[in-house]
């Protein structure tokens, strides 16, 4: 447990030591300020749908972004031999990776706060799916943060890891769109439906939290953050 | 302290450690020398818990590397090949990271880094991100990073490549001072240094140890035998009679002739035999004359040459 924190603050001061986190935190807030205010006062409603409906469409980008570099820059540079060589156990620097980048995204969906008070001082929105939103964007964020932490621990290229992460965070999130859906055979569609990452979002951040889709996306980041383990160990692979 | 028996890895199909077996004893400065590639790093891993051996076991200080990996590598300081470092981060920040996975008390932090810092020579660049240093103050980052919990036992795996000759002689210096208290592994390339600073030296090829012992020892084994070389002015039939009739002499070959009479000898006894003496007097007694008289040293680098390459 030590360990898990003393990696998750070496991981989380890494980011504000390069500049990928102000540039993600810029980034992610002028696209998701701006996509949610050009449609806002032409629809004069008090609500976030408008910036919930393209967060996953922002994230699946912005995540591997931020988790590119987390394993392919340990096993460029070497250093993961120091890493895996220190009395530490290979799970308990994943959850320390996992944890750094998860408060990473929370901080910054945090700093969207002045869209849900503008809302507030112009009109009387539904706080239940405020609440409900973000705390499906948190989720989702962090699924999409385990796939790409997974992806990183693969490979020492962070280009590498960008775009497969990209793909293949793309590739959950579309398998349970309804156009892909409309040409998969009828019996793999619920099976579609579940693994999609936009439908749990979608009922979540309507303010209805079912424990089915938090049980989904705790699944989701428990698998891949194994998976990454498991990648971790392979080096011990006779 | 260090035990290591009949250990073998291979990568695919290239066997990276063949059968390697050695002990190391409390306080000994042990040298891993070999060419590069010769299973010095893969064989530091094994101790390390990096990646485990296929076969054969390695203890430290009795405890086993497979099934106590977090006891071993609490016992260990590491300097990894090429001294990985997180560029971005400062020297302090690294070392205070360090100090945490190395479980020091928080009361104990300080103190401990600051003495890393002194005994490293770090002060004067403390302020900096390690990836604005030069090569040398990062290579004292890592062995501060090793240090740091002052382990019983320290690895260092090529620490002085790279470096400029103050640099590699500070670094070595630095590794005599430890070396009084401490057991460490030295791997290297590079002969002198590991001559300079080891009680004893172990050579590995070919993922194989070809040989072993005290740097004297190791001396003395390769040649088998001193060697000297002389020059003579004189009759040439005359002088080779005379040499052939000591009887101190195992062997004597000319090696070289000039138009003025002077003939090269290479002359070999066994070990521990002086000959200067007596050539001297012989080609002083027969009124010849002497222009060079040359012991050779049996250095490291023909053992070393000779045991890494198989004609040898």
């Amino acid at each position: 447990m030590r360990n898990i924190l003393t990696i998750f603050q070496k991981e989380f001061k890494s980011y504000f030591n390069s500049p990928i986190a102000y540039i993600f935190i810029i980034t992610f807030l002028l696209f998701s300020s701006w996509l949610f205010f050009r449609t806002f006062f032409l629809i004069g409603q008090a609500q976030l749908r408008a910036l919930f409906g393209i967060l996953p469409w922002i994230f699946f980008i912005l995540a591997p972004a931020i988790t590119m570099r987390a394993w392919a820059e340990e096993k460029k540079l070497g250093t993961m031999e120091v890493l895996m060589t220190l009395p530490l156990k290979d799970y308990e620097a994943v959850i320390g990776k996992f944890l750094a980048s998860f408060i990473f995204v929370i901080i910054a969906l945090f700093l969207t706060f002045p869209l849900p008070l503008t809302i507030y001082i112009l009109g009387n929105p539904d706080t239940g799916t405020i609440i409900g939103g973000y705390l499906g964007a948190c989720l989702m964020g962090g699924a999409y943060l385990a796939i790409g932490l997974f992806i990183s621990s693969l490979t020492k290229n962070q280009i590498v890891a960008f775009i497969i992460s990209i793909v293949t965070c793309f590739a959950l999130l579309i398998i349970g769109e309804d156009i892909v859906l409309m040409s998969t055979p009828s019996i793999v569609i619920p099976i579609f439906t579940y693994l999609g990452l936009g439908a749990h979002f979608e009922s979540i951040s309507r303010g209805v939290i079912d424990s089915r889709d938090l049980i989904y996306y705790f699944s989701v980041i428990g698998f891949f953050l194994f998976l990454n383990t498991l990648a971790i160990e392979s080096r011990k692979w006779k | 302290m260090i035990s290591a028996s009949h250990l073998s890895k291979s990568f695919g199909s290239t066997l990276a450690v063949n059968d390697v077996s050695f002990e190391v004893t409390r306080g000994e400065v042990l040298g891993f020398l070999g060419p590069n590639g010769a299973g010095k790093t893969t064989t530091m891993r094994i101790l390390t818990c990096y990646h485990p051996a296929d076969s054969g076991t390695a203890t430290i200080a009795g405890f086993d590397v497979l099934e106590n990996p977090l006891e071993v590598r609490k016992l260990i300081g590491y300097l990894p090949e090429n001294n990985p470092l997180y560029m971005d981060m400062g020297i302090v920040d690294y070392l205070e990271f360090i100090a945490k996975v190395r479980n020091i008390l928080p009361s104990k932090r300080k103190e401990k880094i600051k003495h890393v810092i002194e005994l490293c020579g770090l002060r004067e660049e403390l302020g900096k991100d390690i990836g604005e240093l030069s090569k040398g103050f990062r290579q004292r980052v890592g062995l501060a990073q090793a240090l740091i919990h002052d382990p019983d036992i320290l690895i260092l795996d090529e620490p002085t490549i790279g470096l400029d000759p103050t640099q590699i002689i500070e670094i070595r210096e630095l590794i005599k001072r430890i070396g009084k208290e401490k057991t460490i592994i030295f791997c290297s390339h590079i002969l002198p240094e590991v001559s300079a600073t080891c009680d004893r030296i172990i050579i590995i090829h070919q993922g194989e140890i070809v040989g072993s012992g005290t740097p004297e020892e190791m001396a003395s084994k390769g040649k088998g035998g001193e060697t000297i070389y002389i020059t003579i002015r004189g009759p040439l039939q005359e002088v080779q009679a005379k040499l052939q009739t000591m009887e101190k002499v195992k062997e004597f070959k000319k090696i070289g002739e000039k138009e003025d009479g002077l003939t090269q000898f290479e002359i070999k006894s066994d070990i521990g035999i002086d000959l200067s003496e007596e050539l001297f007097f012989l080609v002083a007694q027969n009124g010849w004359s002497l222009t060079e008289l040359r012991k050779e040293t049996a250095n490291l680098e023909n053992i070393f040459l000779q045991l890494t390459t198989k004609e040898g």
